[in-house]
């Protein structure tokens, strides 16, 4: 079996956020990045697929140079193949356009039978990446996965589970298909000091828009048709009021104050 | 017309939802400024009944597309349908819900034809010409505005609970206008084989109410009296990260980042630090009550009302009050 699995580097949850106001873009440079935390979900379930079915990983990336770095963390972690899609072209993609590029890279690759990606990431944070993914390739949607429950390649089959609003929809899907994890699906698992040591030494290929066959005009900020045109900082919560007073008196105001809301039925 | 503004009506197996509705109130403001009108557009089995209610809520037109195959929400055989509906009449912007199902729909539509889409938006305004669409970014410490400058239409799923619902009056109807798309189950990769109904049934982000409990709570035994006032209310219960891993309540019920991002009318925190991560879901509520023992915790600079004290005297104490003051 193929196995892709889609990781995106992010800034560090903790960092301070830096932009390129003109370009309505992140200013990656001297940020702390970290792979997408959702994705850690995902490529522990492409290792575990490997490990339960046989198969080989390849793991994708978009992104500026430093973006090698998740690439890094993913060879630790024993995945075979991995891949930097990079150009200046890219820089400036919307969802459509991201999940174009990675579409092209997955095809590159050829003959994949499953496609692991995040639920979202947490910068752009749009969730979409994945099922934008899917309608790309052809391949079966499977967004908000928490289970699968078996992957029959021979046969083209998957069967999962989706946290869906109200309950667990069981999904059976053809493959080849796009996965999108949440969180919980597994438990990541942390690369050795061995892997880590191997990683560091080996080449990370980088695929340009010419390599993967896409337009440069119809990617990235060129080809982007969703544009951020501001960025601001909204106003704060106005400060709010600390009740003070014995516990009665605290819990009598509270929940006058609330039911004065008419929320309450 | 070209610049009518779509609203996608979300429906599971046809039945009917108010809040499927909710964004025909600013589908209509938004019309208003075009001077075109509002329409909603709904893809199911048998759509009538939808049709007449969105007439209701204030549609002028209803565009459907209807088929035995559309039995069951599927994402992939909505999508291919609203997408041919969207190419067809090339709408100013279509607003789904930003749900699980408005998400797989909207982005599946977006892919289809060709472009971006903005989601969980939470603000919408007409300029220049184009409607701008508003979304947090980075925890709600920044938000950012996006319009698809290059197609049409543009593409929208909006917060639940980001607009007021427009007023239903059932003496008005819209013009039904059924469109024949020709999908087979062949053409389909995917089928719902089971539905497992959730027990706790948690729906966080349809909920006014959201009492939620974090590391603070001690044990799950903390939960129970937090459910009870949740009960009380007619909410829902939230939790944090540090309590979901705790293992006292299940992931569906995690806030924040990586959890559910909410809005309720009523958020009420106890025993939780107000991280940011954590802001990050909730921050927008219209009215946040955080219970803390400790009085410099992060979360009272973003609460409405804070309480300093322990919540094991603090919610007890409030349940009693509501149950007296509301006589239940
Ligand atoms: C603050 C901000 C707001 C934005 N708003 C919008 C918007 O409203 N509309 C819009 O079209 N674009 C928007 N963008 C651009 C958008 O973030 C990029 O297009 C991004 O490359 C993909 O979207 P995402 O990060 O939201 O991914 P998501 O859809 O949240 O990611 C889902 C999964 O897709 C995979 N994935 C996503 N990106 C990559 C990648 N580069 N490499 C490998 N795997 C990946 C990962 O597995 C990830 O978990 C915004 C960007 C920023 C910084
Ligand atoms: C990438 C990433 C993603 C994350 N995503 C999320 C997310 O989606 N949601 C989320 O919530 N967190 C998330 N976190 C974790 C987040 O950073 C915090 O660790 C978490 O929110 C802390 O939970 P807490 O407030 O319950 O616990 P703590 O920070 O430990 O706070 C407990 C609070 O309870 C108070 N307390 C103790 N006893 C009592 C009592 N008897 N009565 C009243 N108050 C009491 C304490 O004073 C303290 O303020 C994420 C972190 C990372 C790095």
């Amino acid at each position: 079996m193929k196995i892709a699995v889609c990781l995106k580097q992010v800034p560090d949850t903790e960092a301070e956020i830096k932009w390129d106001i003109p370009k309505g873009t992140l200013s990656r440079d001297g940020m702390d990045s970290i792979t997408n935390p959702f994705d850690e979900f995902a490529l522990e379930e492409a290792l575990l697929t490997k490990e339960n079915y046989d198969g080989e990983i390849v793991a994708i990336s978009m992104g500026p140079e430093g973006a090698k770095d998740v690439l890094r963390n993913a060879l630790a972690l024993t995945v075979d193949q991995v891949a930097l899609c990079t150009d200046d072209a890219f820089a400036g993609s919307d969802t459509y356009s991201t999940a174009s590029v990675l579409a092209a890279a997955i095809k590159k690759v050829g003959d994949v039978d499953v496609v692991f990606a995040g639920k979202q990431s947490t910068d752009g944070n749009t969730g979409v990446v994945g099922a934008e993914l899917a309608a790309i390739l052809g391949f079966s949607p499977l967004t908000q996965v928490a289970k699968v429950r078996s992957i029959d390649a021979a046969g083209k089959k998957i069967v999962v589970e989706r946290a869906v609003e109200g309950g667990t929809e069981v999904v059976e899907a053809k493959l080849p298909a796009v996965v999108s994890v949440i969180k919980g699906i597994n438990e990541p698992r942390l690369p050795n000091l061995m892997g880590i040591r191997k990683a560091s030494k080996i080449d990370i290929p980088q695929w340009s828009a010419g390599d993967l066959g896409v337009d440069a005009g119809k990617v990235g900020a060129a080809g982007a048709s969703t544009k951020v045109v501001e960025i601001a900082v909204p106003p704060p919560r106005g400060a709010g009021e600390i009740l003070k007073g014995e516990i009665e008196e605290i819990a009598n105001t509270i929940t006058d104050k609330l039911i004065d809301l008419k929320v309450i039925k | 017309m070209a610049n009518d503004v779509w609203v996608y009506i979300e429906h599971k197996d046809g039945a009917i939802a108010p809040m499927s509705f909710e964004l025909l109130g600013i589908g209509k403001q938004l019309a208003d400024a075009f001077g075109s009108s509002v329409c909603a557009f709904v893809v199911g089995d048998k759509v009538d009944d939808l049709a007449k209610e969105a007439g209701a809520y204030g549609a002028a037109k209803v565009y459907a597309v209807e088929g035995d195959v559309f039995k069951g929400f599927r994402g992939e055989a909505y999508a291919k349908a609203a997408a041919f509906l969207l190419d067809k009449y090339k709408p100013e912007i279509a607003l789904f819900r930003a749900t699980i199902m408005g998400t797989d729909v909207a982005a599946g539509a977006a892919a289809q034809l060709g472009f971006g889409l903005c989601t969980d938006t939470i603000g919408l305004a007409v300029d220049g010409g184009k409607v701008k669409m508003t979304r947090a970014a980075f925890g709600g410490n920044y938000s950012v505005s996006v319009v698809n400058e290059k197609a049409a239409p543009q593409i929208a799923t909006v917060r639940p609970k980001a607009f007021a619902m427009g007023e239903k009056d059932v003496s008005k109807s819209a013009e039904v206008i059924k469109e024949s798309f020709a999908l087979a189950d062949a053409d389909l990769s995917t089928k719902v084989v089971e539905f497992i109904q959730s027990a706790t049934s948690v729906n966080l982000v349809e909920a006014d109410i959201i009492v939620s409990g974090g590391r603070g709570l001690g044990n799950e035994q903390g939960f129970t009296v937090l459910q009870q006032l949740a009960d009380l209310l007619g909410g829902a219960v939230g939790a944090s990260r540090a309590a979901v891993d705790s293992e006292w309540i299940p992931y569906e019920h995690q806030v924040g980042q990586t959890g559910k991002t909410v809005k309720p009318k009523i958020y009420i925190a106890c025993g939780i630090s107000g991280a940011i991560q954590h802001l990050a879901g909730m921050r927008t509520s219209d009215c946040i009550v955080a219970i803390n023992k400790d009085p410099d915790a992060p979360i009272f600079k973003a609460a409405t009302f804070g309480i300093v004290g322990d919540y094991k005297e603090v919610v007890p104490k409030m349940i009693e009050k509501f149950k007296s003051k509301l006589g239940k």
